[in-house]
């Protein structure tokens, strides 16, 4: 029976896991290889690292960390941050890496998606969307600075919808998210990273009636982003949310949780999972 | 030496990572004398089958492979690389593949909530006395991404299958000629040993 993915988030700044891995046994915490052995032991169906490399060298650095992660990292890996070009996909697809993932670039230039799909296969274009509930009534003042208009959005309905935010979550698109996700597979996304902005950050719980949206008006796989604290985020994710793999960062890295218990715990409430 | 095929199959990286990775000499090439010397060779690929014959043909590989399958040295077909082993497939119809086992490939089934392509680990039930799987556990999870499936005509050539929407034959044994629809080089513990095995023979 095809399970359930369980997948850490890894932040990589210059070649360089930042935001602290808490693992007992790891001699050097920011080394990418290191932790994603780590998390391969530990019971991780995939890894996603996301560069935040601000520097023009870039490109050689992530490739540079992509090569050493697949020599000795053998499940699958996805790479996301800075990708722009059909070039950059080829860059790091050739080093090793399984998928690559946009965000921004497919917003700007949606044939992106397209471009890669047809030279590189579906399988490798995953679609990072990141989405916020559409602000209304109050919250819609747009003097209001962003953090203000989070906590005014309470009179949001699911009728209200979402819309994609670029350029990591500081500038709204307008573009509904459901419509988004539902063209970017039409383009050939082959998976959709879907990441809530109210929810990231909370460990309230993952958005699930946007997850849920979202995966029933797809028929790609959707990985659920943002939010989780509990092993209960996960179960309901998975379950109510319909998503096909929920990804965590922090949760996982400072140790609040081992993947092997969430497993075990949905294993227990009949979800299928690899144990 | 391991021959890995080289017809701009995509991500054949990861396939000579994991080999080296097992202490083997592994080369991607498509130079026929290398292939024919090799003591192993692997047929890897991601993409579709009708662009796949077309570069194996414009490359042509397909005497080399046929050739070096007939020579009897073990030959190992990954993901599209097992599809391309059968004579046609739904994807690319009118496309005659290598037709080195008997056997069809099948645009997996739609059903009510099921996401196609498959992507993600399923478990295996694997047939008794497989040499691939010697050491691997029944029920062990392996890493799939593929639309289409395997049907094969003759059981004895099923080493491995799996579910998702129907039953899939996910692994062949065929003479000297072996393969798998999941990915090894991505399927962690159970994966190297997959192809441990596979080198070891």
């Amino acid at each position: 029976m095809l399970t359930k993915r369980i997948i850490p988030c890894l932040d990589v700044k210059d070649g360089r896991v930042v935001k602290g891995i808490n693992f007992v046994d790891l001699i050097d915490a920011g080394d990418p290889v290191e932790c994603g052995l780590a998390y391969d032991k530990a019971g991780a169906d995939e890894l996603v690292f996301l560069d935040i490399t601000a520097s023009s060298d870039r490109r050689n650095i992530v490739t540079d960390m992509v090569r050493r992660v697949a020599e000795t990292v053998f499940i699958p890996f996805t790479v996301g941050g800075g990708i722009r070009t059909v070039d950059d996909f080829r860059a790091i697809l050739r080093e090793g890496a399984d998928k690559i993932s946009v965000n921004s670039a497919a917003i700007d230039d949606p044939y992106l998606i397209d471009k890669a799909a047809e030279k590189f296969g579906s399988q490798c274009v995953v679609v990072a969307i990141d989405a916020r509930r559409r602000r209304v009534g109050k919250a819609a003042d747009p003097s209001l600075s962003y953090s203000e208009s989070i906590k005014m959005n309470d009179e949001w309905k699911p009728s209200d919808g979402w819309t994609i935010y670029k350029n990591g979550g500081r500038l709204d698109m307008g573009i509904d998210a459901i419509e988004w996700a539902k063209k970017c597979e039409v383009l050939g996304a082959g998976e959709i990273l879907l990441t809530s902005m109210d929810a990231d950050g909370t460990k309230a719980g993952y958005d699930n009636e946007l997850t849920r949206m979202v995966a029933e008006n797809v028929n790609i796989p959707v990985i659920a982003s943002g939010g989780a604290g509990t092993k209960e985020h996960f179960y309901e994710t998975l379950t109510d949310g319909k998503a096909d793999a929920a990804l965590a960062a922090s949760l996982f890295h400072f140790k609040e949780l081992e993947i092997s218990e969430v497993k075990k715990y949905l294993r227990d409430k009949g979800v299928p999972v690899r144990l | 030496m391991i021959a890995i095929i080289d017809y701009d199959a995509g991500n054949i990286k990861s396939v000579e990572k994991a080999l080296q990775y097992l202490g083997c000499e592994a080369e991607i090439t498509r130079d026929k004398d290398v292939i024919m010397n090799a003591d192993h060779v692997i047929l890897p690929g991601v993409g579709a089958f009708g662009d796949a014959m077309k570069k194996i043909r414009d490359y042509d590989l397909e005497t080399v492979i046929k050739d070096y399958v007939a020579t009897g040295k073990p030959f190992l077909g990954i993901c599209l690389g097992l599809q391309l082993l059968f004579k046609e497939s739904e994807e690319s119809p009118g496309v005659i593949g290598l037709d080195l086992i008997p056997g069809k490939i099948k645009r997996i089934p739609d059903a009510e909530g099921l996401k196609i392509p498959q992507i993600g680990w399923n478990s295996l039930e694997i047939m008794p006395d497989k040499k691939l799987f010697k050491g691997v556990k029944q029920g062990s999870f392996v890493y799939f991404v593929h639309s289409y499936y395997l049907e094969c005509d003759n059981e004895a050539d099923v080493a491995a299958t799996t579910f998702y929407s129907t039953k899939i034959h996910a692994s062949v044994e065929h003479e000297n000629i072996f393969a798998c629809q999941f990915h090894p080089e991505k399927s962690s513990e159970a994966g190297l040993t997959i192809l441990k095995n596979f080198i070891s023979l």
